[in-house]
């Protein structure tokens, strides 16, 4: 159970000959010592209750009480649909999806939550994907996302339907757009969720990688309604259509203040770049990668497969290739049929984005790395070795 | 003009790894280093002071030894620094943060421009700049990637969508959070650093804050908790190849031709 307090210190049970390996327990430095006391750095603190569990007469966990809000009150999982005015983000159906699954543990209804200047280009789409009902905001100023306009649309709609959970896919608009929508309500919003769970309580489990490293984080919102997450795009499955079943409400923009301190000058087309998230194939290579030649050769060896080179995050903070080649939470998420690592030691930031993937083969050095926990075929050895060898296979199988 | 610049300071390694035996937590966080994701926001607001003279602060939250990355941002060419220090304000989520730093904001006073970083190393939410946009109820824009013209009134900047650039412009006071790239970030300069060497970065505890609520910050002001930390899910269905270089090379081609991708 998590409830939320501080960890104190009790200052009579504290052991002087014991203050160094107090200090050294504590993975986030936040006990300190000073002049033969113990204290906790609340600010470094980060509750993981290692030092309650090991010195259990020094470190205590303390509860902070709380007012409780009545989570009956509070119905239904909502999702706000993403559209660009013509078409509805796939993102935004793929947490239908998940809605559903996670509506069967509680019986909540499944909303989709929709602002446009004409709802009958996407009402039906929504609806045939199995929404008990669509909520459905329609002006003309509603053509085009405007941060200050969709806050005051939620916060409108969040006072009348008050909805339990509310989730959002991780595009630009919505990384930019589910934060104000949490400062505003004062509640909170996970980020980049890769798992979400629901309890029976109506409490959803945010899982997702943190502290940038190998470790996952189950994070709930125990006191504050709506609870909110952003889910990328493809981590969830794209759902069956159903035969729909649901209604539209329409609800009423009399009393939206539509005021604005922004303008949209012009959209520009991007050029037409290559998405890694779209390929069949792809060869994605580490940190061990450095020289040109060392990524020249893999790319030749992609070539040979017909597949996208990609990378992952080091590669891209050093330069050597464009961001949009990069696999990961922070780059792209992909779902290829074969995806091949190389020299890749398997951080989350990167697993979370690869897990889709139908095969998977590594080639490591490292015996243990934790790309070998991902992988459907994992080849210990030296990549640059391998390499070249492989080429050389792949290029006399072409020749014969 | 005057610009405040938020940042922060993070552990230099992010590792974080579960010990296998005890289950415990071991984290590599030897050194601490300026947010780098900050580093292009100081350099968007001393790129604008370079056009027009603006007046660049920079405000932090964080433990003492934040001062650090504070005075990095005074060497590299930011005119004044603030620290939000306190033990109410430990333990923050994203709600906690973005309201602390908003207030903090306030008291520092008449911000034309508040310029953030796209996210943080450790945290990688991307959403305390947008949190203390509607603390502040001011406009914003994510994802800024480049500045297109500074007026008067308002200033104009591209911004990176999913499939597209649109163009904005947004008048002040607002807030912007700038990706990595739009420009090249200077380095803290020695001679600079010399200037500043009486100078007294500004402190801000919680005594000093207008709202003397403490449940509207550090963890008690915090809607969200981590209820559990776990190692990520495993493929337990898997094939491990050892053997010499050359014989995983061989296998390997064979296996891809099998699956006819060559």
């Amino acid at each position: 159970m998590a409830k939320k307090g501080i960890i104190v210190v009790n200052k009579s049970n504290v052991k002087q000959e014991l203050i160094a390996d107090y200090v050294k327990s504590c993975p986030f430095k936040a006990i300190v010592a000073k002049d033969g006391a113990v204290d906790v750095d609340q600010s470094a603190c980060k509750i993981c209750r290692i030092c309650a569990k090991k010195y259990a007469d020094v470190f205590t966990f303390q509860e902070i009480e709380e007012e409780k809000i009545n989570k009956d009150e509070w119905v239904g999982i909502t999702v706000f649909i993403e559209h660009d005015g013509k078409k509805i983000h796939p993102v935004s159906l793929e947490l239908i999806g998940k809605s559903k699954e996670l509506a069967k543990v509680t019986g909540h209804p499944v909303y989709a939550l929709l602002f446009s200047d004409d709802e009958k280009k996407f009402t039906d789409t929504l609806l045939s994907y199995g929404v008990d009902k669509v909520y459905s905001y329609e002006h003309k100023l509603l053509d085009h996302f405007n941060v200050e306009y969709y806050v005051e649309l939620m916060a409108d709609f969040v006072s009348k339907v008050k909805p339990s959970t509310i989730l959002y896919g991780g595009t630009s608009i919505g990384r930019s757009f589910a934060p104000r929508v949490a400062a505003r309500l004062k509640t909170g919003l996970t980020a980049d969720c890769t798992i979400l769970d629901m309890k029976k309580n109506t409490d959803l489990v945010q899982n997702r990688p943190a502290f940038g490293g190998n470790i996952m984080a189950g994070i709930i919102c125990e006191n504050t309604r709506p609870q909110m997450a952003t889910v990328r795009y493809k981590i969830f499955k794209m759902p069956e259509k159903v035969k729909p079943f649901g209604v539209v409400e329409k609800m009423s923009c009399k009393d939206i203040k539509f005021k604005t301190n922004m303008k949209l000058v012009e959209v520009k087309e991007k050029p037409k770049q290559i998405d890694i998230s779209e390929a069949d194939t792809i060869v994605c290579i580490g940190k061990p990668f450095k020289t040109k030649e060392q990524i020249q050769m893999a790319q030749e060896f992609a070539d040979l497969l017909g597949a996208q080179l990609a990378c992952t995050r080091p590669i891209v903070e050093a330069g050597a290739m464009p961001a949009i080649r990069q696999i990961g939470l922070s780059g792209r998420t992909v779902s290829p049929k074969l995806l091949i690592c190389l020299g890749i030691s398997g951080a989350v930031q990167f697993t979370a984005g690869m897990k889709g993937s139908e095969v998977v083969f590594a080639i490591n050095n490292d015996e243990n790395a934790a790309i070998f926990d991902f992988v459907h075929y994992g080849l210990v050895g030296d990549v640059f070795t391998i390499l070249p060898e492989l080429i050389k296979n792949l290029k006399g199988e072409k020749d014969v | 003009m005057k610009i405040i610049v938020c940042i922060k300071q993070v552990p230099a390694s992010t590792e974080v790894e579960i010990d296998p035996i005890t289950g415990n937590l071991i984290r590599d966080g030897r050194n601490a280093k300026m947010n780098p994701y900050d580093l292009y926001a100081i350099e968007t607001a001393l790129r604008i002071k370079e056009f027009n003279g603006a007046h660049v602060a920079t405000i932090s939250m964080g433990p003492p030894s934040a001062l650090a990355v504070l005075n990095e941002s005074l060497w590299m060419g930011c005119d004044d620094a603030t620290i939000m220090t306190d033990r109410k304000f430990g333990g923050a989520d994203v709600v906690a943060t973005s309201y602390t730093l908003a207030e903090g904001i306030k008291l520092i006073g008449s911000a034309d421009l508040i310029i953030c970083g796209k996210q943080t190393t450790d945290g990688d939410t991307a959403q305390v700049g947008p949190e203390i946009a509607e603390n502040l109820k001011i406009p914003h824009l994510s994802y800024v990637d480049k500045i297109i013209e500074i007026k008067e009134k308002s200033i104009v900047v591209q911004v990176d969508m999913d499939s597209t650039e649109e163009v904005w412009e947004i008048d002040y006071p607002c807030l912007i959070t700038v990706n990595k790239g739009i420009f090249t970030p200077r380095l803290p300069s020695y001679k600079r650093g010399k200037l500043f060497k009486d100078y007294e970065i500004r402190q801000i505890h919680f005594s000093d804050m207008k709202d003397q609520n403490e449940a509207h910050y550090g963890l008690k002001g915090s809607p969200t908790q981590v209820e559990r930390m776990f190692p990520p899910i495993k493929n337990t269905d898997k094939e491990i190849w050892e053997d010499t270089d050359k014989n995983l090379a061989l296998k390997l081609s064979k296996k891809l031709k099998e699956m006819k991708v060559v």
